[in-house]
């Protein structure tokens, strides 16, 4: 057993898909030629006035009410003042005074079915900075389009003590603000980022250890692997007599450890004050209960739903609600009349594995939630057979429209006993051997004489109907 | 108090505003900075108790606008004004980043 207990706080950035900038009148909008969605305020032009978005604002309502938060009823905003190439107006507006949400918590199951509740110390919304790139040639090139964009920043208390739970916390609340429908929360893209401190002490020391800040992390997994690095090393620092000093290192991936980047000299110094450019905010509870009853269904709930209304296992139900896009694509597909169970059952497997193995994010591929009902309706009818639904899948994840694609392909289930029945008798009229061993008692001869059907008819008859027709026609014999 | 403004404090505020000094002026300065505070000290004899803070002197409450995006078109006027350019963005100085 460690002797040593572990201290880790997170603090995570999520950009919202709002469609104009927190403070300006700008488009929100990822991937636009550089410094298109710019103006005078983002520019930071002197005698410009900001006016503050309401969705921003909502959204950071809403985030909060997903985090369990107390709202903050008076607000105003702050400036936080630095210098840097990407903050033209030589400060960040943010809630430094009044986070729009406070005391709130995320509920993290463990591994060994115990749960434990990581506190939220505060969520405020804020603006981001524009986009530096650094050329290598002495100068650098800065993009404003990002500059503006509103932020949710979300301050875990202190009280996370394993890389797993960290790793559990990002998780969970990733999924609970997807749910809410403000952020895409994709690390890769940067909607959502996250800055870690991690601090270690010998058991029952009053004080906590020396925090250590560690940046790039670009993945949830990346976020563990660093933290278990760091938590070893600091262990053993602290095992071979060392100090602990107060620096930010940051995660090298391909030797999974933390590199020292540089050691901080006392505090930043931010010097905020209040933003006199913009009013103060009161939140009214008609306002909260407005917000409220504008969020779309939990994760939680859609898992109960699932369970209760379509019998889904706890599990299916789990795995179709990882992300936002799943969940809606399955309710689409159910709605649109496809039998519950087998959705879930083709999304959990063949589509799944499809993302997989093409990389992809469900709302980049062609599949669309009409024709894999389509598709599914058709082997629920009995239409087509699940093999040859095989064939189907992979030509709407091309794009093809299910019913037309079975049509032009002949791959309509022979169910008919009129035309079954000949094909029967004539493979059983080749097969006396098998006659004899079913009437000698082994079953196995059906499987058998079942596969030769299935092979002359190119995997097109209905094995249900096979199996009907199969057993009347051996009694006759 | 503020008479005795140390020095460093005065080399601190220049560092963070981006300022460089010699002693002359940094000793100058000091002085400018200490009076400067001096004379905003005095607010401190007002007695506030009871006053709730002001974060705007506007009277203005929930002023919010919709979030409806408006393009600016303003791009190229934009970009005129910086002092160097290139390939539609701005052109700064060799960031010295240690995160990059």
């Amino acid at each position: 057993m460690s002797s040593f207990e572990t201290t880790i706080g997170l603090e995570v950035h999520v950009e919202l898909k709002t469609k104009s900038k927190a403070f300006s009148l700008s488009p929100v909008n990822f991937g636009d030629p550089a410094n298109e969605n710019t103006n005078v305020i983002d520019w930071g032009y002197p005698g410009v006035l900001p006016s503050a978005n309401k969705g921003a604002l909502e959204s950071g309502m809403m985030a909060a009410l997903a985090l369990n938060a107390q709202i903050t009823r008076d607000v105003h905003w702050d400036r936080k003042n630095y210098f840097y190439p990407d903050n033209p107006k030589s400060y960040q507006v943010t809630q430094q005074q009044t986070p729009i949400g406070h005391d709130g918590y995320v509920e993290i199951k463990k591994e060994d079915g115990t749960s434990k509740r990581i506190g939220i110390k505060e969520l405020h919304v804020e603006e981001d900075a524009g986009k530096n790139s650094h050329s290598g040639k002495g100068y650098s090139l800065v993009d404003l389009n990002r500059q503006g964009t509103p932020l949710v920043e979300i301050v875990s208390q202190p009280n996370i003590s394993s890389p797993d739970e960290a790793y559990l916390y990002l998780e969970k609340l990733r999924q609970l603000i997807q749910f809410t429908g403000i952020s895409d929360v994709k690390m890769q893209e940067g909607s959502m980022r996250v800055d870690i401190n991690i601090s270690v002490r010998p058991i029952g020391a009053e004080k906590y250890g020396t925090k250590v800040e560690i940046k790039n992390v670009n993945s949830f997994q990346y976020a563990k692997n660093a933290l278990a690095y760091e938590e070893q090393r600091q262990r053993d620092e602290l095992m071979a007599g060392h100090i602990i000093g107060q620096e930010t290192r940051r995660f090298d991936e391909p030797t999974k450890s933390t590199i020292l980047m540089r050691v901080k000299e006392g505090a930043d110094d931010y010097r905020y004050f209040p933003e006199p450019d913009l009013p103060v905010i009161h939140v009214s509870d008609e306002w909260i209960k407005a917000v409220k009853s504008s969020l779309p269904e939990t994760a939680d709930d859609r898992i109960a739903r699932y369970i209760n209304k379509f019998a889904l296992s706890k599990k299916e139900a789990a795995v179709l609600t990882q992300t936002l896009e799943m969940a809606n694509f399955y309710d689409q597909v159910v709605d649109d009349g496809a039998d519950p169970k087998r959705t879930a059952n083709y999304l959990i497997g063949d589509v799944n594995a499809y993302l997989n193995e093409t990389q992809l994010d469900l709302q980049d591929t062609k599949l669309t939630p009409g024709h894999l009902s389509g598709m599914i309706k058709l082997i629920d009818n009995g239409t087509i057979s699940t093999k040859q639904a095989k064939k189907v899948f992979t030509a709407i994840t091309d794009g093809e429209e299910p019913k037309a694609y079975v049509e032009k392909n002949g791959l309509v289930q022979l169910s008919d006993p009129n035309k079954l029945t000949p094909i029967i008798n004539q493979i059983l009229d080749d097969n006396q051997q098998s006659i004899d061993d079913f009437k000698g008692g082994k079953d196995r001869a059906i499987g058998y004489l079942t596969g030769q059907v299935m092979k002359k008819t190119h995997g097109n008859a209905n094995p249900k109907i096979v199996h009907e027709i199969l057993l009347a026609e051996l009694k006759k014999r | 108090m503020s008479e005795s403004l140390p020095r460093e404090d005065a080399a601190h505020v220049a560092k963070l505003a981006k300022l460089h000094f010699n002693d002359q002026q940094l000793n100058l300065f000091t002085g400018q900075l200490a009076n400067i505070l001096d004379l905003v000290e005095t607010l401190n004899e007002v007695d506030t108790d009871g006053v709730k803070p002001t974060y705007t002197v506007s009277d203005n409450i929930n002023v919010l606008r919709e979030d409806v995006a408006v393009k600016s078109n303003q791009k190229n006027e934009l970009l005129a004004n910086a002092p160097e350019t290139q390939d539609g963005q701005i052109k700064v100085p060799a960031i010295i980043d240690e995160e990059s």
